[in-house]
């Protein structure tokens, strides 16, 4: 047995921004020196420091393999899912930090109330809207699902939307998840009420706030072209759907 | 074995800059110049005003301009809105068209490249012309 090579394990350095609204008025960074091995995912460090060093750290996670959309973080000053960041794509030779994503209320450390995001998510009308009477399939064509097949990946983890920075400033913007989940439907040929979701989507906070900045489309987990697709909606309100 | 060690807590309070590409920073640099600009437009528009209430005070005011310190802030001036400008047509171009989205990262070294040529050929002849060759 001693002739099988150990995995390799390195020391990293977690700078983990703490808040614990029972006992603090600010928010405050605490190291961590965690045992980790190249394979581990950021996540894994959190988990080890939670059950081997301060369990009072909290942090939302539920299926850890970046589907359930739990445990979007800032990390290194990017958004990102703790669950699916290696560390090996990490640069270790400098502290990592990890924090809440921006621009909704922080509760508790990793935490943030999520509730204004899927509040602008419900406004939207995320769900299908058609006049047939389901009695058969509705047809559709491979080109015709093609066309929103992107904006169908998204987890509403919102990674993209606590990335934008006119949603920091402005809570009141729907912000690039809801717009995604409206284009999901808006170019749906089965769908019929694109127009209601263009009108929610032409107001003040709608989708002429959108200032091109692309940090959604970069923090996307699941790569959606989020700029892109908003861009479509900008268009469509403008042109009509096509 | 132990794992994982902690600290004591740091003094830092605030939260880390958002690390965004050149999206985000070519945002940061149209507003701020556009800030600029509209700060210059509003003393602009007062100070052609003046003409309207007193031709010798906006004579005096314009003299005023004509010093090496309001040169430079010409040349600043005009680097603002040579930015502005091209990048408002790099958003026009993201925002209405059908590839924009894709493009946006080589639109922005397209403006940037076109912003520094324009100024070359602009800042050699102002500064000669400021400063009096």
């Amino acid at each position: 047995m001693s002739d099988i090579a150990e995995v390799q394990s390195f020391t990293v350095t977690f700078i983990i921004r703490r808040f614990n609204p029972e006992t603090d008025t600010e928010p405050y960074w605490q190291d961590f020196d965690v045992q980790m091995y190249s394979t581990d995912r950021v996540l894994d460090a959190l988990h080890k420091i939670k059950w081997d060093v301060d369990g009072t750290l909290s942090f939302r996670r539920s299926c850890a393999h970046g589907i359930c959309g739990s445990d979007a973080m800032r990390i290194n000053g990017r958004n990102r899912l703790a669950c699916k960041t290696l560390i090996k794509d990490l640069d270790i030779s400098k502290p990592v930090y990890v924090e809440a994503i921006k621009g909704l209320p922080l509760e508790k450390d990793l935490i943030v109330d999520m509730e204004p995001f899927f509040a602008a998510y419900r406004e939207i009308n995320p769900f299908l809207q058609t006049s047939a009477k389901p009695e058969k399939e509705h047809i559709q064509s491979p080109e015709q699902r093609a066309r929103f097949d992107d904006t169908t990946k998204c987890i509403l983890c919102a990674a993209c939307t606590t990335s934008c920075p006119v949603f920091w400033t402005d809570g009141q913007y729907f912000g690039p998840a809801a717009i995604v989940n409206a284009h999901r439907f808006i170019f749906d040929s089965r769908d019929e009420e694109a127009q209601v979701r263009l009108d929610i989507l032409n107001s003040k906070e709608g989708v002429w706030r959108c200032r091109t900045t692309f940090n959604c489309s970069e923090a996307c987990p699941r790569g959606i072209e989020v700029t892109k697709a908003i861009a479509e909606v900008k268009q469509a309100v403008l042109r009509g759907v096509r | 074995m132990t794992t994982a060690q902690a600290s004591a807590a740091k003094t830092r309070i605030a939260g880390t800059l958002y690390r965004g590409h050149e999206g985000m920073w070519s945002w940061v640099l149209h507003r701020i110049t556009g800030i600029a600009i509209y700060f210059f437009l509003l003393v602009h528009v007062l100070d052609t005003a003046l003409v309207r209430i007193s031709p010798e005070l906006y004579n005096a005011v314009m003299a005023s301009y004509k010093t090496p310190v309001m040169g430079l802030g010409e040349l600043g001036l005009v680097a603002a809105i040579v930015f502005h400008a091209y990048n408002g047509l790099r958003i026009i171009l993201v925002d209405l068209t059908g590839w924009g989205t894709r493009h946006q990262k080589a639109m922005f070294y397209v403006v940037l490249a076109m912003w520094a040529i324009t100024m070359l050929g602009f800042a050699p002849r102002h500064l000669a012309h400021v400063f009096g060759a």
